[in-house]
């Protein structure tokens, strides 16, 4: 029953903070351009989600002639399955006593929690190849294939971020992760893991194929890449795929790398309301960054995409590794 | 209740979707329905109480092997397969007989088997851990990762016209 409550709640905030997200983001980069970006719809143009929403509700719905029919139905349902999957065991804010009973905004309090993530991810890759294969037609195939190959090198490079925040902390809970940089910010595994976080960020920032990695979509060469024959809402299904993958990137980030819920100074209080301000500033950087460098930064090349993945994001994260299980074995942290 | 439901949907799932990857022509749909048999066996393990081996499945097979396969089935278009004329008799009825074998050694196997969890089972992180670097396995678990490594090393010699 507690879970069920959960999962409403946790699934209804992420929405939510989906739906604010693409009106932050057009806004955000219109001030960054210049431009005042939609201001319309209801105060500050917040209400441009619900004409976003109830616009694409009443497109037509198109499916190529020649597309394979179920395939191409499927693939959008597939990457938002994915994306959703991965919200389920990342803590959403510090444990709260309510009604006399402990609590944690979390569904899935899982042993394993970071490999599920990681897990789930690998998975998310299908959306994309699945769209990009049964459109049939070559900007959407070249989109997945890219989407494939780009996902598949990253995601070494994100995984083998993990290892050394997994080693510090000694397991794979995400919980006891976020615990373990209780203290201060110099706790943190931004500050005591630095090369993972930024190997972390950057691959990560790649994984969800935002600029300056949004190479599968690509529209100065491939149109919209692998979600170009989408329209209505399948269009929107891969949109909000790519925002709560966003969000989830964001949170796990949080959660791994910037103490969680903790304040990040001993004055300053991080149980109850104030945990969950913290938690909800700091995934709000995150998010904003993102919005940041879509706002400052080109696109990469295809081969320079390929090169830095595989020639300085890995590496650096294997280094880390063997240092930080240097340490570990050598100081017993 | 709930986990015996559980169990037989993903197990009819891995077993249809298995004979999908057989019985299929069309190259990109085996490898769709193997994705399948291989998330609903991940499935399998997690309801048995093997949190890791779940995960390990899904991230090895299911995210990094199978998509390895659809971008090759992808990039080289691979289409129907065309049905081989001519009738191979012998060949099927070897077929025939060694399904047979393996069917019976199946049943035998399932009618000796005794269905309780064994004593003292624990699947955690930790333990397996434990157990994989302990003496026991050490050396085979250390030659295998040699051996891919290996592997890893001469594919790259292989691919790669001048290092």
């Amino acid at each position: 029953m507690a879970a069920a409550v959960k999962v409403v709640l946790i699934f209804a905030a992420l929405l939510t903070v989906f739906a604010l997200m693409t009106w932050a983001e057009r806004r955000l980069l219109a001030f960054m351009q210049f431009r005042l970006g939609p201001n319309r719809a209801g105060p500050l143009g917040i209400l441009q989600p619900a004409a976003d929403g109830i616009k694409l509700f009443f497109k037509e719905e198109v499916v190529p002639a020649a597309a394979n029919r179920w395939v191409f139905l499927a693939a959008p349902v597939v990457s938002v399955a994915t994306a959703v999957l991965a919200i389920g065991v990342l803590p959403y804010g510090p444990p709260f006593t309510l009604f006399g009973r402990q609590w944690q905004l979390q569904i899935a309090d899982l042993g394993v929690g970071v490999l599920y993530i990681f897990a789930v991810t690998s998975l998310g890759v299908y959306g994309p190849v699945l769209a990009g294969w049964s459109s049939n037609s070559k900007y959407t195939l070249l989109g997945g294939l890219r989407s494939s190959a780009q996902m598949f090198s990253y995601e070494l490079a994100l995984g083998l971020s993990w290892v050394g925040v997994i080693m510090l902390a000694g397991s794979f809970r995400i919980g006891d992760i976020v615990d373990h940089q209780a203290g201060g910010f110099w706790c943190w595994n931004a500050v005591v893991q630095l090369p993972a976080f930024i190997v972390y960020f950057v691959a990560a920032t790649a994984e969800v194929s935002r600029i300056p990695f949004d190479l599968p979509e690509g529209e100065t060469e491939l149109v919209a890449g692998f979600h170009t024959e989408y329209s209505s809402m399948k269009f929107a299904m891969f949109q909000m795929a790519e925002y709560l993958n966003m969000i989830t990137v964001a949170v796990l980030g949080t959660d791994l790398f910037l103490g969680g819920w903790h304040s990040g100074l001993p004055f300053l209080p991080s149980s109850g309301i104030w945990g969950f301000g913290w938690f909800a500033a700091k995934v709000g950087l995150v998010l904003f960054a993102f919005i940041w460098l879509r706002g400052t930064l080109p696109r990469f090349r295809y081969d320079q995409l390929m090169g830095f993945g595989w020639k300085v994001l890995i590496p650096v994260a294997v280094l880390n590794i063997l240092a930080t299980a240097a340490a570990v074995v050598l100081f017993g942290l | 209740m709930i986990d015996a439901i559980l169990f037989y949907v993903f197990a009819a799932l891995a077993l249809g979707s298995a004979l999908v990857v057989i019985g299929q022509r069309h190259a990109i749909y085996s490898a769709f329905a193997l994705i399948v048999t291989l998330c609903s066996l991940s499935a399998i393990y997690g309801l048995l109480g093997s949190p890791f081996i779940a995960v390990l499945q899904l991230v090895v097979y299911a995210g990094a092997i199978m998509v390895l396969f659809l971008f090759v089935i992808m990039l080289l278009n691979v289409g129907r397969e065309e049905r081989e004329g001519g009738e191979r008799s012998g060949l099927k009825i070897a077929a025939g007989i060694l399904t047979g074998v393996l069917l019976l050694q199946a049943g035998a196997v399932l009618l000796q088997a005794v269905v309780a969890p064994a004593p003292g089972f624990d699947a955690s992180t930790h333990k397996m851990a434990q157990d994989l670097f302990s003496p026991r396995y050490l050396y085979a678990f250390e030659a295998t990762s040699i051996l891919i490594l290996a592997s890893i090393v001469g594919a790259v010699a292989l691919a790669k016209k001048d290092l």
